[in-house]
């Protein structure tokens, strides 16, 4: 099967998931307790049931649950998310606004959890047993085990509070009104912390695995064979053991790659990052339905996307795949 | 013709007119927590907005720290000897931020039409008032159907926000494309939003009080995490942390900061005043005796102290202390575990479970509901704690699934505009947690609550409300536990932030920072 013909085949299926994913993401929200116009009311002080039965009618969730799927299910077939009961903004709008502050920080910690995780996981596996290997595997397990949440404040502590190097948080200087390179610099600068704190769980995982993946691939009989041709150990690693052990890795960061999109809520909201983790966050807190509904479906778009970019990267690391099938 | 405006108009000059110590210019940063969901007014009039749009907005009145009105749009006020016509002068020159003049038909339009449509607090007082009427492009009469006492209340920023009725004449107001950018006659203009993050507001140069206001511009900083928010306010990033910005165990710390200053001023009006549900209807919270066996369990003082790290004052009753015709003529409820266990026993309570429902608003209401738990099982009283997030407590509250709930109201200055509406027995209404959730019905009472607030002199009203709050208390429908003060941190160059009752909400009008 040609490339073209596999992306074909997933998206046509992908279409039929996504729609059966928004249908379920309904019922599960419409099952949690609690609905956005008592909430919306409740945040007045002071509402009275007239004030409720108004906002229902205003948001139609004085219909029937099916009436409600229905044209939910209708608008999303036109690519319309809804409108925001809470923002009083059509759902889109608010993603899109919130898309660019989400992808700069989730793909910088990504990109550079994936490479410094790729190197490390190579480096120790090279050095198995040596002192450098237990530094490294050690510092993985602590960043692996540690509280995103913990590991986010102390940073600020650090950083910002006590040495006062970097932001501590926010997108960018409020007010500053910087131009050009003044403002790549000023965003780069409010990018460090948080990017290098989600970071730093992704590169614990990247390098277990791929240390672990080039360990065992080591083990097997073609290495052998390679020494036995006489081959350096550096080719070797580098041309046939990494090679084949890196696929794990594209699996595992494929699927963490499809997740980009739904933000790191932990971190955005540490660091006050306008990102998409934190209006899904706030969306659920106020079962402000459309807009929890517009987040999962973007996100869930964008797991599947990610298979079918993993499926074909899988291809060009390991041309067999393509053959076999 | 009785006449209110005098004494507090002197006051209400003094305190607005520029004086030359007082430096123009700078900017301010202000957080506000959760971030507001829209900026009209007039449509939402929850904290933070109101916070923001506050500035943006004004009604006729304002109010000092006594509650005794001052000017804002109008300038001066008559109320009739018998209590029906309120007229209002309105102030010449003010402008739109869109360059329109306001007019008497912008009050009459946003009383009569708008408001009565999207506020559900102010209707509840719009049902006394028979007519609004402009017989001048600077007057306006409001006729009430009958005396309403606490109808001068009514007049503050977010009870009736004025509105422009060029904009939204004959528009679906929930919809009207002009929220997004709202249009006042404020000190401070709208000029962006930046969601997630900011919102900034720009000085109103054709502002009517000359040389207000002083600051160029004043940011709403968006910072979602309480910690994170301490942490700005150390590293000078934020200006102000308004009440309840931070956790309480983070005030003293921040306090001890060189250069800042705390008030807990500013809360007279809305006068927060916190109480548990007890469900009057089933269970042993239906048993007036246990009901006042966790009055007497409670220490009370000790959870001020602890939980709210001193902040705030133990409540005696329904109504408030700043509240107007408060009472403490009332019966005690000191910490008395032996009387708590007396009542128990005679009322022959079997250990039957109840449910704790905390407030789902952060750390202190949690620990708040585990401090009550330890109280009640030292009485023997079998308490869980029922934990759930803001809709959740929105759907139990307003089902009546639960035994002992947390809550906390604003009383607007009066025991008819925020105090009755929790205790009458029309009130008693499935699918709200803002009315009587507790099912309290005590039918002579709600006559007594009826009749006092439509009584005409403040001492009539004095001595009936007194009266209720010595009944009421006896038969603890709910479990009053504290006034809440929520204070106000911020660099002590900043001046002038909190004057009124509603505090930093009208705050950036007359601050100014000492540069």
């Amino acid at each position: 099967m040609t490339i073209f013909a596999v992306v074909v085949s997933r998206l046509s299926k992908a279409i039929l998931t996504l729609l059966a994913i928004a249908i379920l993401n309904f019922f599960l929200i419409h099952a949690a307790p609690g609905d956005p116009a008592v909430v919306l009311a409740g945040e007045a002080g002071a509402a009275d049931e007239q004030m409720i039965e108004q906002l229902r009618e205003r948001f139609g969730l004085d219909q029937p649950l099916y009436v409600q799927l229905g044209k939910y299910v209708a608008g999303i077939v036109q690519l319309d998310l809804g409108y925001s009961f809470r923002q009083g903004a059509p759902v889109a709008e608010l993603i899109a606004d919130r898309l660019p502050a989400t992808l700069l920080l989730t793909l910088t910690a990504f990109v550079v959890s994936l490479v410094l995780g790729i190197a490390f996981g190579v480096a120790a596996a090279a050095r198995v047993g040596k002192p450098s290997d237990t530094v490294l595997t050690t510092m993985a397990l602590l960043f692996y085990a540690t509280p995103l949440y913990w590991l986010a404040l102390m940073a600020v502590l650090v950083f910002s509070v006590w040495f006062g190097w970097l932001p501590g948080f926010g997108y960018e200087t409020v007010g500053a009104n910087y131009t050009g390179l003044e403002r790549v610099l000023d965003i780069g600068s409010h990018l460090i912390l948080p990017a290098l704190t989600l970071g730093l769980f992704f590169t614990a995982v990247y390098m277990r695995m791929a240390r672990a993946s080039m360990l065992e691939v080591s083990q097997l009989d073609f290495v052998k064979t390679a020494k036995a041709k006489g081959l350096s150990d550096a080719v070797i690693r580098r041309r046939h053991i990494l090679r084949n052990a890196i696929l794990p890795v594209v699996t595992l960061a494929g699927l963490q790659a499809g997740q980009l999109v739904g933000g790191a809520v932990l971190t955005e909201t540490v660091f006050a990052w306008p990102g998409i983790g934190r209006l899904m966050f706030e969306s659920l807190a106020a079962r402000d339905y459309n807009t929890i509904l517009g987040v999962f479906l973007v996100s869930a778009a964008m797991v599947i996307l990610f298979n079918i970019v993993t499926d074909i990267v899988y291809r060009i690391v390991d041309p067999r795949i393509g053959a076999r099938s | 013709m009785k006449y209110l405006k005098v004494t507090t108009f002197l006051i209400a000059a003094a305190l607005a007119s520029p004086v030359a110590a007082q430096e123009a210019g700078g900017r301010l940063d202000i957080v506000v927590q959760p971030e507001p969901p829209g900026l009209m007014l007039g449509l939402v009039q929850n904290g933070p907005t109101q916070l923001v749009a506050g500035d943006i907005y004004e009604s006729l009145l304002r109010y000092d720290s006594d509650l005794t009105p001052m000017p804002s749009l109008a300038k001066s006020w008559e109320i009739s000897d018998d209590g029906l016509t309120y007229t209002f002068k309105l102030n010449e020159g003010v402008k739109w931020h869109d360059g329109e003049d306001f007019t008497a038909d912008d009050v009459v339009f946003s009383a009569d039409v708008f408001l009565r449509e999207t506020h559900a607090r102010l209707r509840a007082s719009l049902a006394y008032v028979k007519s609004i009427t402009a017989p001048d492009p600077m007057t306006v009469v409001f006729k009430l159907k009958e005396p309403f006492g606490p109808f001068i209340n009514a007049f503050e920023n977010g009870t009736m926000p004025i509105v422009p009725k060029h904009i939204y004449e004959g528009t679906d107001f929930a919809n009207n494309p002009a929220n997004a950018t709202p249009i006042g006659t404020g000190p401070f203009k709208f000029k962006e939003w930046v969601k997630g993050s900011h919102i900034h507001l720009v000085k109103n140069e054709d502002y009517y009080v000359d040389g207000l206001p002083y600051l160029d511009e004043v940011f709403y900083r968006v910072i979602p995490d309480a910690a994170a928010r301490a942490v700005a306010f150390e590293t000078g990033e934020v200006d102000v942390l308004p009440g309840g910005s931070v956790e309480n165990w983070d005030i003293p710390r921040l306090a001890e900061m060189d250069g800042v200053c705390v008030t807990e001023k500013g809360w007279e009006f809305l006068a927060p005043l916190a109480w548990m549900w007890l469900n009057n209807r089933e269970g042993p919270t239906a048993n007036e005796k246990f009901r006042q066996a966790v009055m007497y369990a409670m220490d009370r003082e000790f959870m001020r102290d602890v939980v709210w790290n001193g902040f705030g004052k133990v409540a005696t009753g329904p109504i408030a202390s700043s509240t107007n015709f408060y009472s403490d003529d009332v019966t005690i409820y000191d910490h008395n575990p032996d009387k708590a266990k007396e009542l128990l026993a005679e009322m022959g309570y079997d250990g039957e479970p109840v449910r704790i429902l905390p407030l789902p608003y952060g750390e202190t209401w949690q620990r708040w509901a585990e401090a009550v738990r330890q109280n009640l099982s030292e009485v023997g009283i079998n308490a869980e704690i029922d934990s759930s997030d803001v809709a959740g407590w929105n759907e139990k509250t307003s089902q009546w699934d639960y035994d002992m709930a947390f809550t906390y109201l604003y009383q607007y200055g009066d025991p008819a505009l925020g105090v009755s509406r929790n205790y009458t027995a029309d009130r008693i209404k499935k699918g709200s947690p803002w009315n009587n959730v507790e099912g309290y019905e005590n039918l002579a009472l709600d006559e007594k609550w009826a009749a006092a607030a439509t009584m005409v002199t403040p001492e009539e009203r004095e001595a009936a409300y007194a009266e209720i709050q010595k009944e009421i208390v006896d038969d603890v429908p709910v479990a009053w536990m504290q006034e809440l003060t929520f204070p106000t941190i911020y660099r002590c160059n900043v001046n002038d932030l909190v004057t009124t009752a509603i505090g930093i909400n009208d705050g950036p009008r007359n601050a100014w920072i000492k540069k």
